[in-house]
């Protein structure tokens, strides 16, 4: 991976040979291999403080391996041999490294770890190589590293780097990129700005960037330079973009209110079935769910072992089968125990309560007490960053979505399929139905077999968000009940609407209530909604009903 | 999984075959009562120290025994139970008779069983950090109390190397350790001239999985021109779901450090550590640590657990000195009796697996190394800042006024856990 990135590592080193001519500093022929020897064992120094001088030193050095090194060690794969203390970049293949050479590029063959010694980086070391790296990048030809290279810079403004920066926007032809470049030039003005029109107009610029970096730059200076005209107008401007910030937080929580309601959602909308439109009291769905993430746990498991590179295809291949498992123990459930106790509501309580130790208690032997890792297929894991400090989490925007899709898949098989039909007709008027022709007996455990299965596919997308331990399901049975309750008792609409609703209710109440308290004064809300509309938001009307 | 199930069978199988031999050679054996949850919400953690204290009690075995008899451990199952706990302690001490016990984790569990403890005259060795402000004289802690975990890496990051943090958000789950910790830490902060604006405290449940709201709240927080640190006492496996919010919300470590008191390696080992590269945990040892007795105890610990991958941990340790010391002490007393065990403790000295040597000191805590460690993409802590030589665990903390005032120390003349003046202070004069 080294021997690739020398082109921009040469290109960087131009840029910095641009500052340094610039600044009329030393000439950077001066620089021989055995110096860059020397400043690169620097940065095996044995304090965190002399390790930030060397990184500084060897990112001047504008010697062409230079930001290579720097980006080795940033990535923490920097190792020095025990023996003499020599540096290598390294790269880890089975039960050995292999290595090359950081000052003069060339392959050193491998080593047992044993043999290495990590070169350490902290934090502190961290900031000081992306800073300095920033300067090197951005001149990169790749716009990703550009893009980071300014928000490094702007996150530690230096006047050094005002020669490259200039040379940077000149050059750079992505728009979003050279608003970004503009604005750390800014903020580098702004910081060591000599006189105060340079630094007003850099006020000027940032105001109209609303991120939590320009807040938290101008909050700083109207901290340090206080009462003068200076302080006065980045207070002006922090003002404009605390407005900007409060909407996007806005936009923030109700994504974050979404998001929640979609988990609940998924986890409601099997109830919806069972208990919403069958009357069976299933404590065990959270289990249910349960059984869902441990299959998808095991179809990862397969995928790691057999087929790594289709990885992020296994949640794909999950869905069905956590619906097939999970379906399967709903139709062995409902066969098994809760056909020999229909119109017993406080014995089928009971019944599935034991039941759902029982399945943790069976999920605990076979699978063991500890979480199991779930991974995250890479189109699921990451951000974007929309504006002004709201990040979509891709995570969540793919749960939301998935949510959906499955409400409205219910509704097709419900409204448009024959079983749909029959399903409904056995609900609300089972002698009819039978008398018809419908096998009622049939229909009660497909349909029971049909909540399991979405309970189960809820299970998968829970895996990613939350742990995958024999107790999911306990964390979601009493959410899923009041979603349905509070939404309308056989009624997916009203499971939707109350999803979303106590979703958003929950976030927005969140940052003044703590998450604590707002669970509580949600659960007492909904308390006080119930003894005014008993059949909740959207309740069934008719004969239906009354029986 | 195989492996676990039969580990579990053969623990269960040890329990019972002890519970129906216990009267019968009682005075052949020196019983070791191992009080660890197997199921449950805390079974994820203490399996774990079940284990190391069959490891420990065999390996002892093979070493000829304890005054010449056989050591056997009688493990019971609280199954993460506070009542249950104490239910368990009694049947421990009172009907299998043991000359120990070590065992819980979560500090609610240990006020559980306190009484029972103290009642019957047991000893326990609970090895897990805790918030301090307790002094049993039938306890010893081999955790870390606040100032051997929490002040130090508050200091760490207050410090040059540490990024000199301005702003701080306590983040923890809302119980007696969190809450009694982050009281200690805001009087620490403020002892330090923060000022109370910048002192962000937040409690969640246990088993919070729904971070994205309080993440983006750290994040606003972080945004007001003042370097900020996160505190965090999140235990159990809500940090599971804490740390892929901060990884997929974009926070690095560099920007605003969160540095935890109950993630270790156990807890890492089921996540992809490499958003988390540079986030911050304090503790008395960490796997990665490169020491001889370390390496030999990781030797060990994979031959008995027959699992190359498994990690160790700090509670790992604290058990593993305790035992050791324990197992001295008997030695020098010539007995398993408690209160003669119990006066040989004082002063016992034993090698941490990080380099140096514990020691127990009068107030029952051990006087050990404190390490602040950055997570690595492999899911190990690599060691940024160690204590030079070892801190005296304390009791009740300085920094909280009513507690400053209160000592702990079971030798004479205090023999007391929470005294401002020696019980036997006219014994002196």
């Amino acid at each position: 991976m080294a021997r690739i990135a020398t082109l921009p590592g040469r290109l960087a080193a131009l840029g910095v040979l641009l500052t340094v001519v610039l600044g009329g500093a030393l000439s950077a022929h001066a620089e021989d291999a055995r110096d860059f020897d020397a400043l690169v064992a620097g940065l095996n120094a044995k304090s965190f403080k002399s390790k930030i001088k060397a990184v500084d030193a060897v990112a001047a050095s504008g010697h062409e391996r230079a930001a290579d090194v720097l980006a080795v060690f940033l990535g923490g794969k920097l190792f020095a041999r025990r023996s003499d203390g020599r540096i290598f970049m390294t790269e880890r293949s089975g039960g050995v490294y292999l290595l090359t050479d950081a000052v003069t590029g060339a392959d050193a063959g491998q080593a047992p770890g044993k043999k290495l010694r990590k070169v350490r980086v902290n934090n502190r070391v961290r900031v000081a190589i992306r800073t300095a790296l920033g300067g090197l990048t951005l001149l990169s030809p790749d716009p990703a590293k550009r893009s980071a290279a300014a928000d490094a810079v702007f996150k530690s403004p230096n006047a050094g780097f005002l020669p490259t920066l200039e040379a940077a926007i000149a050059r750079e032809t992505v728009e979003k990129i050279k608003i970004k470049l503009i604005m750390t030039r800014a903020a580098v003005q702004l910081k060591t700005g000599k006189t105060d029109g340079i630094k007003l107009t850099a006020i000027g610029t940032l105001s109209d960037l609303a991120t939590p970096a320009s807040r938290a730059l101008l909050a700083g200076v109207v901290q340090a330079e206080g009462g003068n005209a200076i302080s006065e107008a980045a207070a002006g401007a922090l003002a404009g973009i605390e407005r900007k910030l409060a909407f996007w937080n806005a936009v923030g929580n109700i994504f974050q209110g979404l998001s929640l309601g979609s988990v609940l959602l998924l986890a409601a909308v099997g109830l919806a079935i069972t208990f919403g439109v069958m009357g069976v009291i299933n404590m065990a769905h959270g289990e249910l769910v349960m059984l869902g993430a441990y299959t998808t746990f095991v179809i990862q498991e397969i995928f790691r072992t057999h087929f790594p590179d289709l990885f992020d295809w296994s949640i794909i291949v999950a869905l069905p089968c956590a619906f097939a498992v999970s379906g399967a123990f709903g139709i062995a459930i409902e066969r098994g125990i809760i056909r020999h106790l229909y119109g017993r509501p406080l014995e089928t309580l009971l019944a599935t309560w034991g039941l759902s130790l029982v399945l943790q208690q069976l999920v605990r032997s076979v699978f063991g007490p500890t979480n199991r890792e779930v991974g995250s297929p890479s189109w699921m894991s990451g951000s974007m960053e929309i504006a002004g400090g709201f990040v979509l989490t891709f995570n969540r925007a793919w749960i939301i979505l998935f949510s959906l899709l499955v409400l409205a898949a219910l509704i097709v098989v419900f409204k448009k399929t024959a079983f749909g039909l029959q399903m409904r007709a056995v609900t609300q008027n089972r002698a009819m139905a039978g008398s018809m022709g419908i096998r009622t007996g049939w229909v009660d455990a497909m349909t029971f077999g049909l909540g399991a299965g979405i309970a189960g596919v809820a299970g998968v997308a829970l895996s990613q968000i939350d742990n995958v331990s024999p107790n999911l399901g306990q964390a979601y049975i009493i959410d899923s009940f009041m979603v349905v309750v509070f939404g309308g008792v056989g009624n997916l609409w009203g499971t939707l609407v109350g999803a979303f609703t106590l979703g958003i209710v929950n976030k927005f109440l969140e940052p003044f209530a703590g998450a604590v308290l707002a669970k509580i004064l949600v659960l007492v809300v909904i308390i006080l909604f119930i003894q005014k509309r008993p059949r909740g938001l959207f309740a069934l009307k008719g004969r239906a009903v009354e029986n | 999984m195989k492996k676990n199930l039969l580990s579990l069978a053969a623990a269960g199988a040890f329990a019972v075959s002890t519970a129906f031999s216990g009267a019968a050679n009682a005075a052949d054996t020196i019983k070791v009562g191992v009080l660890h949850s197997l199921s449950g919400t805390m079974a994820i953690s203490e399996t774990t120290l079940k284990d190391t204290m069959l490891m420990l009690v065999d390996d002892l075995n093979r070493k000829g025994g304890l005054l010449g008899k056989k050591v056997e451990a009688v493990v019971v199952d609280p199954a993460s139970n506070w009542p249950l706990f104490a239910e368990k302690m009694r049947e421990l001490l009172s009907v299998h008779k043991v000359d120990v016990v070590f065992g819980n984790w979560t500090s609610v569990s240990r006020k559980s069983v306190l009484p029972v403890v103290e009642e019957l005259n047991g000893l326990l060795f609970y090895p897990v950090q805790y918030e301090g402000e307790e002094s049993s004289r039938n306890v010893f802690y081999t955790g870390a109390a606040p100032n051997q975990q929490a002040i130090p890496a508050v200091k760490y990051l207050m410090s040059e190397d540490g990024g000199e943090a301005k702003r701080w958000v306590l983040l923890g789950t809302d119980y007696v350790y969190p809450r009694t910790t982050n009281k200690i830490l805001r009087a620490f902060l403020t002892s330090k001239g923060v000022a109370e604006k910048d002192i962000m405290e937040n409690y969640t449940p246990f088993g919070h999985s729904d971070w994205q709201t309080i993440v983006a709240e750290v994040k606003k927080f972080a945004s007001a021109g003042k370097k900020t640190a996160v505190v965090s006492t999140i235990n159990g496996d809500a940090n599971v779901p804490f740390y892929k919010e901060l990884g997929n919300q974009g926070i690095k470590a560099e920007d605003i450090p969160v540095v935890a008191f109950s993630v270790g390696e156990e807890e890492l080992a089921g996540l992809d550590t490499t958003p988390l590269v540079g986030h911050l945990a304090a503790w008395n040892y960490f796997m990665s640590v490169e020491d001889k007795n370390n390496e030999a105890f990781i030797k060990k610990w994979h031959a008995f657990i027959k699992d190359e991958k498994r990690v160790t941990n700090d509670p790992m340790e604290a058990h593993y000195i305790g035992f050791n010391m324990w197992v001295q002490a008997v030695k020098q007393a010539g007995t398993t009796q408690v209160d003669a065990v119990r006066q040989a403790m004082y002063g016992q000295k034993f090698p941490n697996l990080t380099g140096g040597v514990a020691v127990m000191n009068t107030n029952h805590h051990l006087s050990k190394p404190v390490l602040i460690g950055e997570i690595q993409p492999d899911g190990q802590f690599d060691t940024v800042w160690q204590t030079d030589g070892v801190v005296k665990g304390d009791a009740w903390s300085d920094f909280i006024p009513e507690s400053a005032k209160l000592t702990a120390d079971w030798t004479f003349p205090w023999v007391c856990g929470n005294c401002t003046e020696p019980k036997f202070k006219t014994l002196i004069n």
